[in-house]
């Protein structure tokens, strides 16, 4: 979809190599690039000038040091900034000192609020806490039954009250509920607005006045464009958001509009939507959305992903067998059923930076369905040949297929994705792999079946 | 005998006047920005060609499209072609308005109802509410239509449907909550055939186009489309907030590939946002924009119109 901004500073640096200085001239090109990445990412145009205008003040007069290109340093510079920019430390949610503590969760219409309201009560319940749920948008249909069905599915308490109540109404009815039943945290989800509809912007101060919440929360979708700044800029005046939680991260978008808001509203974003499931909120960390932004992959949510699914003890096993050259088809096997347990590989991929030897991944179709047919392959053959690839000769190949309803076709294939995945995996583990290689190579990503030729 | 889908002939409450009378609310958009460009400075220099490259990126017309219209721009500036920044102004008008009217064409035919109008789009883009305005769009125009509630998913979509279906009195054919889209479908199908509706509206469950297994879902759903009516769905229409940055366009090539998108609704044009993204999808993917969403009302739902929705820019 968009070229790396690496490759692009890449192409800018080129010919920088031996000038041994950042200038003024050749900072240019580099930083139209950055500027263009930015903004292909959503952040706003204004952000962008002033983002902009610390990196080229950071960079000026710097020496080009001899460990890092031009382009790695560069990168290091605007990912720094941007982390910076972005947050350096994750923010916590704040609650009151005597409970019970109210979030307010506010934002667009679409943005996602009901769905992070019930995640965050799921999230809060993990971590401890007796969270009260309450909707108080009775403007949308069947929002309030949206809510109380995910409340239900979560087993998790919520305060109805009647269809007939106004929102403060309602919000009055939750303080009671929930210390009647002893919950520390109401989790108040209001009805999505537009930011210039001043009547329900009222209507939002009103509860704010009434239940004196320790948290605002503002939801944003990740795909929002250069218009996040008003809006967030509006609700943060009105109500003075104290977080965001930046929605849909689970899609392809770059997610700028992180930027915008934090740079807009000067508030910390806190938590990240990931997917549809109840415990897809994850805190929000600032490097990974930075190169996101910066379109270098999110390695650490991969790395993350990859640690919390696949077993040490067999993965350091694998790592020695990959060294030692053993990585045999039956290790393969193995790779592909954990693999597979990580989720669909198309999100996986997409976390992937896109460097080196993973540079053509970008635009790979995964069929899921080959991962079947692999397996079925390698259950089709001898433990023998499973041991030693070099004996499948054209008769066995035959017997394979038929074995495993495949054609002889897919069996070579096959053998061709195995052998190019050995090839991969020892590159990773080799001396001259960067950090983002060992880090893979320890965890033992298996090769990825399904991208050869 | 033919009949025009969604055709109408009585004049429209002018799309021009809904989307100025957003633009009112809080005139911060593009038009600022643009008047800041054009007044008091009749020369065009460097300085106006930047302010005009921020105010274009400003409405989410994206890098390319505003390069694209800017180097136009240049080249006749150069050519001294234009004279001051009025004429510059309406060059970028016009050309805006011919990529969207490029895409225009004319609205599906269909020989046989009933009508198959698919809707789909990303999470919270507006669809079902979108779906309410539709129904209420063809039933003033004394259509009968059909509502089916294949978002299966998440929680209460169905019942939000079958709102709409009150408020617009349309009936809406559903299944269980978490029942296969694919079967609600077949059902609604059928029902629609029997009692020889002009249209069936299918809300279908929001979904990021990087899932690949639910986009997948909307290939078999297509699939079943057609075994019940071969020739449907007519129009395939995604719906598309239009607060969305860049990632519109990913969005629309993706369902295009997988749902064959056929048009594009541009919903919450009522706030601050222009959903400039627009431009970029019908450049690139030649697709029309059909209608575009002004508000929460059954009637807040009016034809697209590439002038109007360029002046409400503009002016």
């Amino acid at each position: 979809m968009f070229e790396n901004l690496s490759d692009k500073l890449q192409r800018v640096f080129k010919n920088l190599r031996g000038e041994g200085k950042l200038s003024a001239e050749n900072m240019e090109a580099a930083l139209r690039e950055i500027r263009v990445a930015l903004l292909e990412a959503d952040v706003h145009f204004k952000v962008v000038k002033q983002f902009i205008d610390s990196v080229k003040e950071k960079a000026m007069g710097q020496e080009v040091l001899s460990a890092l290109s031009p382009t790695q340093q560069v990168v290091k510079i605007v990912r720094d900034e941007m982390v910076k920019m972005l947050g350096t430390h994750q923010a916590k949610l704040r609650f009151a000192n005597e409970p019970p503590s109210t979030l307010m969760i506010v934002g667009l219409q679409g943005s996602g609020k009901t769905t992070s309201t019930s995640k965050l009560a799921k999230f809060l319940s993990k971590n401890g806490h007796k969270p009260l749920m309450c909707s108080v948008d009775v403007y949308r249909p069947a929002a309030r039954k949206q809510l109380a069905v995910l409340a239900r599915e979560l087993k998790l308490p919520l305060y109805e009250g009647s269809d007939a109540d106004k929102p403060a109404e309602l919000a009055r009815g939750a303080k009671r509920e929930a210390s009647q039943i002893g919950a520390d945290i109401i989790l108040l989800d209001t009805a999505g607005r537009l930011h210039i509809d001043d009547d329900l912007m009222v209507e939002l101060e009103e509860l704010k006045g009434i239940l004196n919440p320790t948290e605002v929360l503002f939801v944003a979708d990740a795909m929002t464009g250069q218009d996040a700044v008003k809006s967030a800029d509006e609700f943060h005046k009105r109500l003075g958001i104290t977080g965001v939680i930046l929605t849909k991260m689970d899609g392809d978008a770059r997610g700028g509009a992180a930027l915008s808001i934090r740079s807009v509203t000067g508030q910390p974003l806190k938590f990240v939507g990931v997917g549809e499931k109840s415990d897809a909120l994850e805190p929000f960390h600032p490097d990974r959305v930075a190169n996101r932004i910066l379109g270098m992959g999110d390695v650490l949510s991969l790395i993350e992903k990859v640690e919390e699914s696949i077993d040490r003890k067999s993965a350091e096993e694998m790592q020695r067998k990959l060294l030692d050259d053993e990585f045999t088809l039956e290790d393969f096997r193995d790779q592909i059923k954990q693999l597979r347990k990580l989720g669909p590989l198309e999100s996986l991929l997409g976390m992937m930076p896109q460097l080196g030897p993973m540079k053509d991944l970008k635009n790979v179709k995964v069929d899921e369905r080959e991962f079947t047919n692999i397996v079925a392959i390698i259950d089709s053959m001898t433990a023998q040949e499973r041991r030693n690839h070099m004996i499948i000769n054209g008769a066995r190949r035959r017997r394979i297929a038929r074995g495993s309803g495949t054609t002889v076709q897919e069996v070579n294939n096959l053998l061709k994705q195995y052998t190019q995945a050995r090839k991969m995996m020892k590159s990773f583990t080799g001396a001259n792999a960067g950090m983002l290689g060992k880090r893979l190579g320890k965890l033992k990503l298996p090769g990825f079946p399904g991208f050869g030729g | 005998m033919f009949k025009t889908l969604f055709g109408s002939e009585t004049p429209e409450p002018s799309l021009l006047d809904r989307l100025k009378s957003g633009i009112q609310k809080t005139r911060t958009g593009l038009v600022e920005k643009l008047e800041d460009v054009f007044q008091g400075r009749k020369e065009i220099d460097a300085d106006v060609l930047d302010e005009l490259e921020y105010a274009l990126l400003s409405a989410d017309i994206g890098v390319k499209t505003t390069q694209e219209i800017l180097e136009r721009a240049r080249q006749r500036v150069d050519r001294h072609m234009l004279g001051d920044a009025s004429e510059l102004k309406q060059l970028i008008r016009e050309h805006v308005v011919e990529v969207l009217q490029a895409t225009e064409r004319p609205l599906p035919q269909v020989s046989q109802p009933p009508a198959v109008v698919m809707v789909v789009g990303v999470n919270g883009a507006g669809k079902t509410t979108t779906i309410g305005k539709l129904a209420q769009r063809f039933r003033n125009e004394g259509r009968s239509v059909l509502l089916c509630a294949a978002d299966t998913f998440r929680a209460a979509a169905i019942e939000q449907l079958e709102v709409w279906g009150e408020r617009t009195q349309t009936d809406v054919i559903r299944q269980q909550a978490g029942s296969d889209p694919s079967a609600v479908l077949f059902d609604a199908l059928q029902a629609a055939k029997a009692r020889k509706v002009d249209y069936v509206i299918v809300d279908t469950a929001g979904r990021l186009h990087t899932k690949t297994n639910l986009m997948a879902e909307l290939e078999k759903m297509d699939r079943t489309t057609k075994r019940v009516i071969p020739d449907a769905p007519h129009e395939v229409l995604l719906v598309l907030d239009a607060t969305t940055g860049q990632n519109g366009l990913e969005q629309a090539r993706k369902f295009t590939e997988t749902a064959g998108v056929t048009g594009i609704v541009l919903t919450k044009l009522d706030g601050t946002a222009k959903g400039g993204v627009v431009v970029a999808i019908s450049r690139e993917l030649n697709l029309p924009i059909r209608y575009v969403g002004v508000g929460e009302k059954a009637d807040d739902l009016l034809p697209f119109e590439p002038e109007s929705y360029v002046a409400s820019l503009f002016d």
